[in-house]
């Protein structure tokens, strides 16, 4: 009847209304949020009134995460995990990841994997071929997208219904994301998973290492361009890696000198103002793994999907990035040895 | 997909009503600081290394260069602050004082401030994660003395995360002049700058326009034009006709740029001559053009 239809309409809202308030109250909380898992969680003064105080205070938010156990058993079949960093945008860190993962993969007896966690600004879907490719879901989980047999990637970009939907998240739910990358995608068995980052020290950063932090990091290949601005950022990654002891495999210098294809003068176009990163690796005893050119095929390449090293094999470029590659795959053939020789 | 509002914690709201619909204190602390700020540009692109820090910088020095205008750079770069060094002001620190944080001053009329100048080393690592990061963005915007200010230009990180919602979030109330959208000529960049379109367009943020950076590089030796990062789908130009906004202008490849960066000098007063500045002293044109349309425009309203 009338009356209690209204009734019922009227405390449907006044609920909304309340729980609009409060979300508004808890929105404004959550940006002072010291963090669930922070020595302050639930005792700080922005805590006060938020709905999560008791349980931030009870100490359940700072028990460790399921997640990092469940994610070490599924890491359990990847033989290496190398992660691609850098502080400074734009210096190369996909194109390396995508290109490193070629070339890992060209021997067809290795399964190679990519993880792009840059989830504002994910480019190894372009730059691997597969825009516009989406995941699907079975019954083990996600299942990647292959480029060839033996070579899977996951982006959020094969998530997105285009590629220029923007993916505007904070912190929290980038992390969310980043955990159902490691626990829920099917890998299968992998000798090589390779997880492309956007630039920075932050939550991307910090949720990458600690999901990993049982499975286990090989190490982290820093890319950077030869400039002063570039490798101030870079040595903050540096930082970051040392703070939470994440192995340096090695530098690899991008853009370092440009050929012009009819006169074959050099010009140094990011000039090393302060010795580039020979001489910051000379400083911090790191490898310089090696100096890649600038080529406007790499670029080229990239903006077509196209491998690289297969269009343009015998490039300086492209043999510069294939040393560096013998250098990882060094690496990790010797970390093994190291592991099997103290079991 | 957009993330207002965020929730990571499991439990549901069930508090009372203990706060007012009204707008949150701080936002209102920032619009009654900002009442003094003629014009707010933010710098943004959705793609890292692509010269926003260099443009914000540059913007600063050409704006500044009319010594009756007040001009300020906030970097909310907070894990990669290049402002400091870009400015040359590498090493510097922040002073408190009664009235909040002192700027640094690169000229008597431009003031800089950025997370750079609270950290002991210049390679100190930042490592927060968001809601630290939102907090740090806050304080520089309600805490920071500026002053009387013509133009207060912010610099801002790759991305569409904590520190570009923060940053829109806190000016909400004060109101932001446009946004000046920085790309270089390849899809993999356009791609990224296209969802920073979206994101400005979501959050009802005006382009003023957008600046190709790293558009061809010209042999020193034998003049010729190599287009390194090239523009296969259009470039910038294409971009703007498909979306509707205004190429504000091409800046070419100059090492110089990089080594005036990199030694924290104004490329624009070291070689005021060379195409590069030339292109950017066109596009800071085009900018002040329309910061003073939009204030004739709000004159005539009111």
């Amino acid at each position: 009847s009338s009356p209690s239809v209204s009734r019922k309409l009227l405390l449907k809202l006044a609920v909304n209304l309340v729980y609009l308030a409060s979300l508004k109250m808890f929105i404004q909380m959550f940006s002072d949020c010291p963090g669930t898992t922070s020595e302050k969680a639930g005792k700080g003064s922005a805590c006060q009134g938020c709905p999560n105080q008791t349980l931030c205070a009870s100490g359940a938010t700072k028990a460790p995460d399921p997640a990092i156990a469940e994610i070490a058993e599924k890491m359990l079949t990847v033989k290496h995990k190398i992660l691609v960093l850098s502080g400074k945008g734009g210096v190369g860190k996909s194109t390396f990841s995508a290109h490193l993962a070629h070339a890992l993969a060209s021997d067809v007896s290795k399964e190679v994997a990519v993880l792009d966690v840059d989830i504002c600004g994910p480019s190894i879907p372009r730059i691997m071929g597969l825009d516009g490719e989406q995941v699907h879901q079975s019954g083990s989980g996600w299942s990647p997208v292959y480029v060839e047999e033996n070579l899977a990637v996951m982006s959020i970009g094969f998530l997105l219904s285009s590629p220029d939907d923007a993916v505007i998240w904070r912190g929290p739910k980038k992390n969310g994301m980043i955990k159902q990358f490691l626990r829920d995608v099917d890998w299968g068995d992998l000798d090589y998973l390779i997880v492309d980052t956007p630039p920075g020290t932050s939550d991307e950063h910090l949720s990458i290492v600690q999901y990993l932090s049982t499975a286990g990091i090989d190490g982290a290949v820093i890319i950077t361009t030869p400039q002063e601005v570039s490798l101030q950022d870079v040595r903050k990654e540096i930082r970051f890696c040392q703070k939470v002891k994440l192995p340096i495999i090695g530098v690899v210098e991008n853009m370092s000198g440009f050929v012009c294809p009819k006169c074959k003068n050099t010009s140094q176009i990011f000039p090393p103002t302060t010795g580039g990163a020979e001489r910051m690796c000379e400083e911090l005893g790191l490898r310089l793994l090696g100096k890649v050119p600038l080529d406007p095929r790499i670029g080229r390449s990239c903006d077509e999907g196209r491998s690289f090293l297969a269009e343009v094999p015998d490039s300086p470029a492209a043999l510069a990035y294939s040393r560096i590659v013998k250098s990882i795959q060094e690496y990790c053939s010797n970390l093994l040895t190291e592991e099997q020789r103290l079991d």
